[in-house]
This record gives structure tokens, C-alpha cells and sequence, in this order.
């Protein structure tokens, strides 16, 4: 091969950024599904439970437009069943612990929401 | 253009219609060897490419060479040390200098040929390749735990609009234009479409579609992301889990990916590396100072006055040449060892 003095240390260069992933997690354990802290109270959430794991954010983005903009503070399910839009109130009433729940998942998976920038956080029984 | 096309319909098609029927092959032993031939791939084409000798000195310069010590050379467009090739290179790769000097040839009142700068292309480019590189890297954060800082800190730079929930990613938008201005400029241009190839639609339709299904799965579609990491951290412990279950919107993004990575080295794509090995590029241009010489010449082979001498010696003479050393002194020589 020729100029392999700048053809071998590039290819190397390749190797170790596109293999990035392997060798950062390497020998760490075994990464597991965050365990989340789930109320002990009730089984069922405001919509069922994969549909709020994969839209919670938009429900409460609604909810945040419904309730502040216009003044609306009654949210019907899919499951007809009538909810009073509040996060302290409704949601946080179930979810007692930010640091348990929320956190749990969102700093796994480097999620960054500003709702604490307003809201008071649940801190469970602390 | 159309097979491009169709070719990247039926894709997004397997992935809605038939991956999530079989979750194992499509998310964990594609993907997999996808990786391996994506890896392989690329560093069998750069040695392969390593392996062709360079004949000729072949700089492509825009700019006065090294001369005498009061006509200023263009540093950077004809470079003259390895210093400035290497600064030149860097220059390419980061900024696309020589996409810069693009130019667009066009007739002006009927039949007068005018040369537009045409910079669009320069922009589109070095726009898509950043929001690829920026949404690669922000990939990271379902590829590492803990997440490294530098994604989060992209991740805000990012999404520093806050607009909406999940908070909208300025890369988003800009690579889509991205690409559909690259399509466009294929299917609007005449002069460019003639010299289209289904290979060349082929990369812009696929990336769209993978860029398309990723925003769709962020902001439409939806896919719980726990899950998703779930999988995804699987890929990259080599502890894969299956991942049945999750939405078909994430199947059709693999599998566009995985098509991506296996697509790859044996595309145009490959200009990823190949960019470094330019000839034109990264070669100083000091072909007056410096002799080049073709590697693959053959070894020479010399035959000097002195050995031609030698052995036409007494013919020679015989014909009254001048001689350099006479039959006599060589015969001294020769009764001297």
C-alpha cells in the first residue's frame, strides 16, 4: 500500500469513532429498563399505559394549552372518563416522587423537559 | 430516477409491512451485519484505493505556484509545503472549498453564455452534511450510558428554540431542505438530470426516507424511547434483546439505516474517505522542486558510455574514434589487477 503512514492511521481513526458505541459500554453492566417508582394507589393512568409512556409529553403540552390559553380545565380520555387538567392536582397526586419517576427514564435517555422551571416538584415523602 | 424510487418505496414497505413480523432479523441480525459490512467495507475500498501507485504530480491549483521571491504565491490554492496541503485539505474536508467555487453555465438573451457563481449547492452541501454529523452524534444518547455531556449539551444547542413538546430540533428542518434542494437541483436542472444516475437518486431518496421516518417517530408516530434504548443499548453490549413490540415507524427508520450502513461502501457514498485520498487535493504542487517518481516504473536499467566503451573497444579504434581510455590503457589496467 502506498503512503500507508497516513492511510493505516486514518483507517484506524475510522474504526475507533465508528465503533464508538461498543467500546464506550464495554465491560459496564448490563443496561436495564430504568424501574420506575409506580403508584402504589392505582393501576390506571389518564390514557393506557403505553400510550402515555410514548405521548406523556404531548398530553401535557395540551393540557399546559388547554388550561392556560383557553381556560378549559376538563380533559375527556380515550376511555370517556373526565380528567381536571392540573399537574400538581391530577397527575401528581399518583406521582409523588420526580426523582423515582420522572428523572428515572428522562436522564437515562438524556431527556431535558423545562416543566420545573414553573412547576413545584413532587418530592415524594421527603 | 424511478427505480431509485420504487426501490425506496418497497423499503419503507418491508419495514412497515414485514419487519415487525419478524423483529429478530430485522432489528438485531441485519443490523448487526450491516454494521460488519459497513466496517469491512470501507476499509476494503480505502486499501484498495491505498493500492493504486499515483503516476503524475496532478495538483488541481487556483492560484499563482511558488515563484520568485517578489511574485506572492497563493499559499492554500497552490500549495508548495506539506504544511499548506495539509491546511488546504483541512479546509476541503471541514468547509468544501472547492464546492465553493462552483460555478452554473447558462444562455442570457437567447445566445449569450454567461458562468454564474452558483453558490447554492456549496450551502445545501456543507448544511447537510453538519445536520448529519450533529444528529449522528445526538444518536449517541441511545447508544451510551451514562450519556456523555457533549451529547446533552448538543441536544440543547440544538433544540434552543423550545419550540413545542418534545422540543423541536433546528436539524430537522434544515437537513429535509437539505436534501430536497440536493433532489431538486437533480430533477429541475436539465443539464444535471442528464447526468443522473439511479445511483445518484438512490442515496437522497433513502436518506429522506430515513431522515422522514426518525422525525415522524419524534414527533408524529411516537415510540416509547425507553424501549427504544432498551433495544438499542442491546445492539451495543452484544446482548441483543428482540424488538418486537415496538411501532412499525421504528422498523421502516432501521431498516432504512441498516440499508444506509450495507449501501454504503459500495456507493458514492464512499466519498466519505475518499476525500482524503484526492490526488488533485493532497498533493503539494512543487512538481519544479521535487521530482516525482512513478511507483510503478520498472526498476532501470543503465548502460553507460564508460560500458559501451568497454565493450566496443578495438572496433572502435580500429575506426580511428576518440577514444576516452585507449585498447593500451586498458590493457595496463587490466595486467595492473
Amino acid at each position: 500500500m502506498y503512503n500507508a503512514k497516513y492511510i493505516a492511521p486514518g483507517i484506524l481513526i475510522f474504526l475507533a469513532l465508528f465503533t464508538l458505541p461498543f467500546w464506550y459500554n464495554f465491560g459496564a453492566p448490563k443496561y436495564e429498563r430504568p424501574a420506575l417508582a409506580l403508584p402504589v394507589t392505582k393501576t390506571d393512568c389518564i390514557e393506557p399505559r403505553d400510550v402515555m409512556a410514548a405521548t406523556h409529553m404531548q398530553l401535557l403540552d395540551t393540557w399546559r394549552d388547554m388550561a392556560l390559553r383557553q381556560g378549559k380545565r376538563v380533559y375527556v380520555s380515550s376511555g370517556d372518563k373526565e380528567w381536571t387538567i392540573s399537574l400538581q392536582n391530577t397527575c401528581m397526586t399518583c406521582h409523588v416522587n420526580k426523582a423515582e419517576f420522572c428523572d428515572k427514564c428522562h436522564n437515562s435517555n438524556s431527556v431535558s423537559p423545562y416543566c420545573w422551571d414553573c412547576h413545584v416538584e413532587p418530592r415524594g415523602n421527603k | 430516477m424511478f427505480v431509485s424510487l420504487l426501490a425506496v418505496i418497497g423499503l419503507g414497505g418491508i419495514g412497515w409491512l414485514i419487519a415487525p413480523y419478524a423483529p429478530y432479523l430485522f432489528g438485531v441480525i441485519l443490523p448487526l451485519a450491516a454494521i460488519l459490512v459497513f466496517l469491512s467495507g470501507v476499509v476494503w475500498r480505502i486499501k484498495n484505493w491505498g493500492n493504486s501507485p499515483v503516476p503524475f504530480r496532478i495538483p488541481t491549483t487556483g492560484g499563482q505556484q511558488r515563484s520568485l521571491d517578489w511574485i506572492k504565491p497563493a499559499r492554500l490554492d497552490s500549495p508548495f509545503s506539506r504544511a499548506a496541503t495539509a491546511w488546504r485539505m483541512l479546509l476541503e474536508v471541514l468547509l468544501f472549498r472547492s464546492l465553493f467555487r462552483n460555478t452554473k453555465a447558462e444562455f442570457k438573451d437567447g445566445s449569450r453564455l454567461v458562468y454564474w457563481s452558483s453558490k447554492w449547492l456549496w450551502l445545501f452541501a456543507l448544511v447537510f452534511h453538519y445536520c448529519f454529523l450533529t444528529i449522528a452524534v445526538r444518536h449517541l444518547r441511545f447508544f451510551t450510558e451514562p450519556v456523555p455531556f457533549g451529547v446533552g449539551l448538543l441536544e440543547t444547542l440544538d433544540g434552543l428554540m423550545q419550540i413545542g413538546v418534545p422540543r423541536f430540533y433546528m436539524t430537522d428542518a434544515l437537513i429535509v431542505a437539505a436534501l430536497l434542494f440536493l433532489l431538486c437541483r437533480r430533477l429541475f436542472d436539465q443539464k444535471i438530470r442528464y447526468i443522473s444516475l439511479p445511483g445518484d437518486y438512490f442515496p437522497l431518496f433513502l436518506l429522506l426516507l430515513l431522515v422522514g421516518s426518525g422525525i415522524c417517530m419524534r414527533y408524529l408516530g411516537k415510540a416509547d424511547i425507553a424501549s427504544v434504548k432498551a433495544f438499542t443499548m442491546g445492539l451495543a453490549t452484544f446482548a441483543p434483546i428482540s424488538p418486537a413490540g415496538l411501532p412499525s415507524i421504528f422498523f421502516i427508520h432501521l431498516l432504512s439505516v441498516t440499508t444506509l450502513l450495507m449501501y454504503f461502501p459500495f456507493s458514492k457514498l464512499m466519498h466519505m474517505g475518499g476525500v482524503f485520498l484526492s490526488p488533485t487535493r493532497n498533493q503539494p504542487n512543487n512538481s519544479r522542486a521535487v521530482r516525482h517518481e512513478n511507483p510503478w516504473n520498472p526498476p532501470k536499467k543503465y548502460h553507460t558510455y564508460a560500458e559501451y566503451e568497454d565493450d566496443f573497444r578495438d572496433l572502435m579504434d580500429e575506426a580511428g574514434l576518440p577514444l576516452e581510455i585507449t585498447p593500451e590503457q586498458a590493457a595496463a589496467a587490466a595486467a595492473k589487477e
